[in-house]
């Protein structure tokens, strides 16, 4: 079978510092029609700019300085632009991450797709229109006749990324170049979006090189998988042979750093450093600085492609014929069982529920956090947007709640109202039995070190135009724990040491700039910040969802080893199902500003009782090759909080809604001490579930 | 005494000025973190050359800015035997450049030209009257012939004074090049070749090279300034080239007096709005947009007048022209930064809305960081981009404002020297047969100079105040984000020109 796409040896140069970045090292790769090819890779490896050189849309710094990139034979590299942009499009499509910035706001849907059409299609008038409809039906989209006229603003996230779809498919490609398409999706609409494109592909005889850092995404669409790192793919692999047998250490690591249950009672293995700097000349492997398996050989000889299956290739002197030590079998085994010993060096012996502790440290009852809408000239209330709507939590000290649920459910919003950084309605909450919203600014300054925030976005939580001193200093100054001015300027610097020693940061990076660290520095700088008041409850807002999946179990290792050290209590803010598997002791899920289901964190993963927990927890990608798993398909998305529907707020999608659930919000329903949900199926008393078929 | 200091009201605000400079100096040589970044500023090759030119324009503008008043000749005293002061104000400036002050012509003459620049009626020795272009009083008043030497002249005179330049120069650089390379313990001829291979870590060459260039012009300009009228004279037969050298002071301080003046108001109540949000944004929009929707000519012509007439009616309280004039010049600068902060203000208060919500200002409200702190140093360090570029961009705006104000008769003191003044009297000149260009020439080049540097100054402290700027090599997405920065940032200031220049005229 001759390959649809081939690139061969390509290497892409970015000339932007002092040093010209080899982004694209000598990469080759070839795609068969209809099949998937994923490409994996943290960021910084090189994924994006591989798509970007196939559709010749570098940005200027970028050079392609070597190899061939050949599309069904014709070499792509050579042609001129005129004819490259009769290529785009219309041979090869592309969807990119993020839906909100790929579409023009001031253009109607149906008009960004017909403007596509008109490049490449040659159709006009009704025949035009008849074809928007065509591929808005084709992508899913309900009421495309109305929807076409609307403006992108008007459309939620899942819908755009259709919208974007129907814009890749309007000129059939033979190919289409999916850059993290769901990313920014949650994970029920994830699951449509990936239905969606499994569809279409098999529909249309596809080839889709599809983009990706995240493994269970790899999992569920992939037919072949490439890894890549630094620039070069390091292996590829079928699907299936890669997820039982990955060959390369980097693989192997990329799977032990992925949270999972059985993994709470251990650290999680991370990789040591970060990906080198691709300015350099490489004389041995790129990943030998990293590589616990490295010996001498690795630093000194380019690692050679060496076949180990059919159709399985790695980078690495591991399996190379002429490893004269140890058969690359014998390494295998080694590899794994150091992978062992380096999780009995993180002795991590996770709550041993010590449920001596009679009060919680943080009891909220009944928030409502509502959002007033202001329209006309006076600007008089118009509606609320009731973002939290009566939550009811508590954490014990030493304890970890996740709060869980899609994006615009208000967990977020819960996260803040506890820290009074926005306004409550009403409610209560109380943080060792004071009730905070009683407090005017001045008694909070002296509660604000009991509770401290960390928050999602490592770039944009970190002021860039202070040093690290100052940031972490702000907070002890702010709150005045040193009274003592000169003695405390002196004791403040060695706090900061002792605070970055803890985060595993040198004491030196106190000097420098925030934007000098990664993505996964900065996090620990911004839980050092919070540290250096001594606070006893961390809010933790989706504190690993911009990292990559190494960096996230440094970080993960991190908040485990301090909430034993400190007894620190976590409010885990989060989507990320893993996550919350790992660290979490119970877990309450939130759906448009209510918890419906919460418990301790086996009894609602294992047996989830709320339709919605059930569908979110099915559509959750998973990797694990002996999960069989029913997926729950939800229906539409979540409505605007602004506009809640009557009765149980999640009945418009549930796939057992029942008369009474259009009407009446549903009671607590009790299945153990802990283990609450809020739902129609169940009696509202501890009873035995009425049929959930 | 000879003299009589007078100390005038811009004066001591340029003292002011300069004593806050050096105490930042001082500051800033304490303080490492401080200092590090001005060091950067001294790295980039086109922010120096621009600072060379800068200071020259500075050092004039100082110059002209110590004002005395000369004593009258001894002859001449008062009943008590006291000395008596002229009621002329002089500079510095006037004294260096007193051939050029005195040496009036009677009307207009081309630059470089020994004749008048309009037929008149001349006796000539023998009694009879012809018409003809008559020779000038000063300008190449030393050529017998000047059809057939005055160009010779020219080129000879011009040549010496660049060599003489050029001369100077190299003793600079001798001199620097010993400074350096005992300051490094090298050899002279190391140092020599270090500074013109460009390896030195501040950008020597460039400044040396920028420095040849002006003090080459300079000595040529001083060497025929002595015989002949550079650039032409004017309709009352003033030196052009004076009259360009008297503008630059008060440039400088129409732009540097009404950014002062601006910049509270602006950045109060910019981040205040856009930080507090609720009725205090309601207030300061209500302000900005009132004073913005009123035609601001109309206002500054308003208060100009108002000022002229309090003046008038305290004559008493000024005892000499140059006072009156100087604080009609404060008063316009105040009445022009009073009108002119809401452009930024906006601008300020869109950047704080945007920022107010970011993660960084929110972690500092959970440490219950005062709000006074937060706007001081979280908000205000992130605007910082925005303020210099809008006040540079302004900075040739107001000196074209002034030009604007003068020419309805509200500008400055007619008999203060201004790049404005110059221009509208140019304008009408423009028009005659021959065309008289040279003014609007002189004052065109002397601002763009002045601007063109003040821009490429403030990009280079900009550029290295911008902890951001220093990307990281290696990582493609982070590069790629700042490109696009970039770009929105590139768009942001190309449409703030415009906007300003509309919302005025």
């Amino acid at each position: 079978m001759t390959a649809l796409l081939e690139v061969t040896d390509l290497r892409v140069l970015l000339h932007t510092g002092r040093q010209p970045v080899r982004a694209v090292d000598g990469l080759s790769l070839a795609i068969h029609p209809g099949e998937t090819f994923a490409l994996l890779g943290e960021s910084g490896s090189g994924k994006s700019i591989t798509a970007l050189s196939i559709m010749r849309l570098l940005p200027d710094a970028g050079e392609i300085v070597h190899g061939s990139v050949r599309l069904n034979g014709d070499e792509l590299l050579t042609l001129p632009e005129s004819a490259m942009r009769k290529v785009r499009g219309n041979r090869i499509g592309m969807i990119f991450q993020e839906p909100m910035l790929s579409l023009n706001p001031v253009m109607t849907t149906g008009a960004q797709i017909g403007e596509v059409l008109l490049q490449h299609s040659g159709l006009r008038g009704a025949a035009l229109q008849i074809r928007i409809l065509e591929l808005m039906r084709q992508v899913g989209i309900p009421d495309p006749a109305r929807r076409m006229a609307e403006y992108p603003f008007q459309f939620s996230g899942g819908m755009k990324q259709r919208v974007m779809i129907a814009m890749a498919l309007a000129g059939k490609p033979e190919l289409l170049i999916a850059d993290e398409p769901t990313t920014a999706l949650d994970v029920t609409i994830q699951a449509q979006v990936l239905d969606l494109m499994r569809g279409l592909q098999q529909q249309e005889n596809m080839a889709v090189l599809l983009i990706t850092h995240d493994l269970g995404v790899v999992a569920e669409m992939a037919h072949r998988v490439a890894v890549m790192y630094a620039g070069q793919i390091i292996e590829t692999a079928d699907r299936e042979r890669f997820f039982q047998s990955p060959a390369h250490p980097y693989s192997h690591k990329l799977f032990a750093a992925l949270p999972t249950r059985k993994k709470r009672d251990q650290g999680l293995i991370v990789i040591p450093g970060n990906v080198p700097a691709l300015s350099k000349v490489f004389t041995g492997c790129r990943f030998a600085d990293r590589c616990d398996r490295a010996w001498e050989k690795c630093h000194q000889i380019i690692p050679p492609w060496v076949e180990t299956a059919p159709q399985h290739h790695v980078r690495c002197h591991l399996y190379s014929d002429d490893s004269t030590e140890r058969s690359p079998q014998s390494r295998l085994q080694s590899l794994s069982r150091t992978a062992r010993s380096a999780l009995d060096d993180l002795p991590l012996s996770s709550h041993t529920s010590d449920s001596t502790q009679s009060k919680p440290l943080l009891r909220v009852d009944d928030l409502k956090i509502h959002f007033p809408v202001h329209k006309g000239l006076f600007k008089r209330v118009a509606g609320h947007v009731k973002a939290v709507d009566g939550v009811s939590l508590q954490i014990d000290g030493g304890r970890t709640l996740a709060l869980v649920g899609e994006s615009g459910c208000g967990k977020t919003t819960v996260g803040k109202g506890i820290m009074q950084l926005i306004p409550v309605t009403s409610g209560s909450v109380r943080l060792q039995d004071k009730e905070l919203r009683d407090l005017d600014r001045k008694q909070l300054l002296q509660k604000r070190s009991a509770f401290q925030i960390i928050f999602q976005d490592p770039y944009s939580s970190l002021n860039p135009r202070m040093r690290i001193v100052e940031i972490i200093e702000e907070g002890i100054r702010a709150l005045g724990r040193n009274s003592d001015k000169i003695a405390a300027s002196e004791k403040n610097q060695h706090d900061v040491d002792t605070l970055l020693m803890q985060v595993g940061l040198p004491a030196e990076a106190k000097w420098r700039y925030p934007h000098e660290f990664s993505g996964g520095q900065r996090q620990r700088i911004a839980i050092a910040r919070a540290l250096a008041v001594d606070p006893q409850l961390l809010i933790c807002d989706e504190p690993t969802s911009a990292l990559d999946v190494s960096v996230q179990a440094q970080i993960l290792n991190l908040l485990k080893t301090l909430q034993q050290e400190h007894k620190l209590a976590y409010l885990l803010i989060t989507h990320n199902i893993a996550v919350v598997d790992y660290l979490a002791d119970e877990v309450a899920v939130m759906y448009l500003g209510r918890i419906v289901e919460s418990g301790r964190t086996e009894e609602v993963l294992d047996n989830p009782k709320h339709p919605y927990t059930q569908a979110l927890l099915s559509a959750v990608p998973t990797y694990e090759p002996g999960s069989q798993r029913e997926i729950i398909r939800l229906q539409g998305e979540p409505p605007s909080p602004a506009n809640v529907p009557p009765g149980c707020h999640f009945h418009p999608r549930c796939p057992h809604v029942m008369p009474i659930c259009r009407e009446v919000y549903p009671a607590v329903s009790r299945f153990s001490a802990s283990h609450t949900t809020y739902c129609h199926l169940y009696h509202s008393v501890s009873q035995e579930p009425q049929d959930l078929q | 005494m000879s003299f009589d200091p007078v100390i005038l009201w811009t004066d001591a605000l340029i003292y002011l000025l300069l004593a806050a400079g050096i105490a930042f100096g001082i500051y800033a040589r304490r303080h490492v973190y401080v200092l590090a970044s001005w060091r950067k500023v001294t790295h980039s090759a086109s922010g120096m050359s621009a600072l060379t030119i800068l200071l020259c324009f500075i050092l004039i503008g100082l110059l002209d800015t110590v004002h005395f008043r000369p004593v009258l000749e001894q002859s001449v005293r008062s009943s008590d035997g006291k000395q008596l002061y002229s009621a002329e104000v002089l500079s510095l400036l006037d004294l260096l450049a007193a051939p050029l002050r005195l040496q009036t012509e009677k009307t207009y003459s081309a630059p470089l030209s020994a004749h008048l620049y309009a037929k008149e009626t001349i006796t000539t020795p023998d009694g009879n009257q012809i018409r003809d272009f008559a020779r000038l009083v000063h300008g190449g008043a030393h050529l017998q012939y000047p059809e057939m030497e005055l160009v010779e002249d020219i080129l000879w005179r011009s040549a010496s004074g660049a060599g003489a330049g050029l001369l100077i120069w190299i003793g600079l650089v001798a001199g620097l090049g010993g400074v350096k390379a005992r300051q490094y313990r090298i050899s002279f001829v190391r140092m020599q070749t270090a500074i013109w291979r460009g390896a030195t870590e501040i950008p020597w060459r460039a400044i040396l090279m920028t420095l040849a260039i002006i003090l080459a012009a300079c000595g040529a300009i001083v060497a025929l300034a002595m015989h002949y009228h550079v650039l032409g004279t004017d309709k009352v037969g003033q030196d052009v080239l004076y009259l360009s050298l008297k503008s630059i002071r008060t440039g400088l301080i129409i732009g540097t007096m009404t950014t002062l003046i601006m910049l509270p108001f602006a950045l109060l109540l910019g981040i205040a709005a856009g930080y507090f949000r609720g009725w205090i944004d309601d207030v300061i929009q209500y302000i900005y947009t009132t004073l913005s929707s009123i035609p601001s000519v109309l206002l500054i012509a308003a208060a100009v007048l108002m000022m002229q007439v309090y003046i008038e009616t305290h004559a008493d309280m000024l005892d000499t022209a140059a006072a009156r004039a100087d604080l009609r010049l404060l008063f316009l600068c105040i009445i022009l930064g009073i009108t002119s902060w809401t452009g930024l203000c906006r601008l300020l208060r869109g950047e704080t809305l945007k920022l107010r919500e970011m993660e960084y200002i929110q972690a500092a409200h959970a440490f219950g960081v005062s709000h006074w702190r937060i706007l001081s140093r979280h908000i205000l360090p992130n605007v910082v981009h925005i303020v210099l570029i809008t006040t540079v961009m302004d900075f040739s705006s107001l000196v074209l404002a002034e030009a604007v104000l003068s020419y309805v008769g509200v500008g400055v003191d007619p008999s203060t020297i201004s790049f404005g003044t110059m221009i509208n009297a140019s304008r009408l000149e423009m028009a005659r047969e021959p065309m008289v260009w040279w003014t609007l020439f002189a004052a065109f080049t002397f601002m763009f100079a002045l601007v063109l540097s003040a821009n490429l100054f403030s990009d280079a402290v900009q550029n290295a105040f911008d902890p951001r700027n220093r990307t990281l090599a290696g990582d493609p997405n982070r590069l790629l984000n700042n490109q696009t920065e970039e770009q929105a940032m590139a768009e942001t200031t190309g449409t703030l020109p415009s906007d300003k220049n509309t919302s005025r005229t």
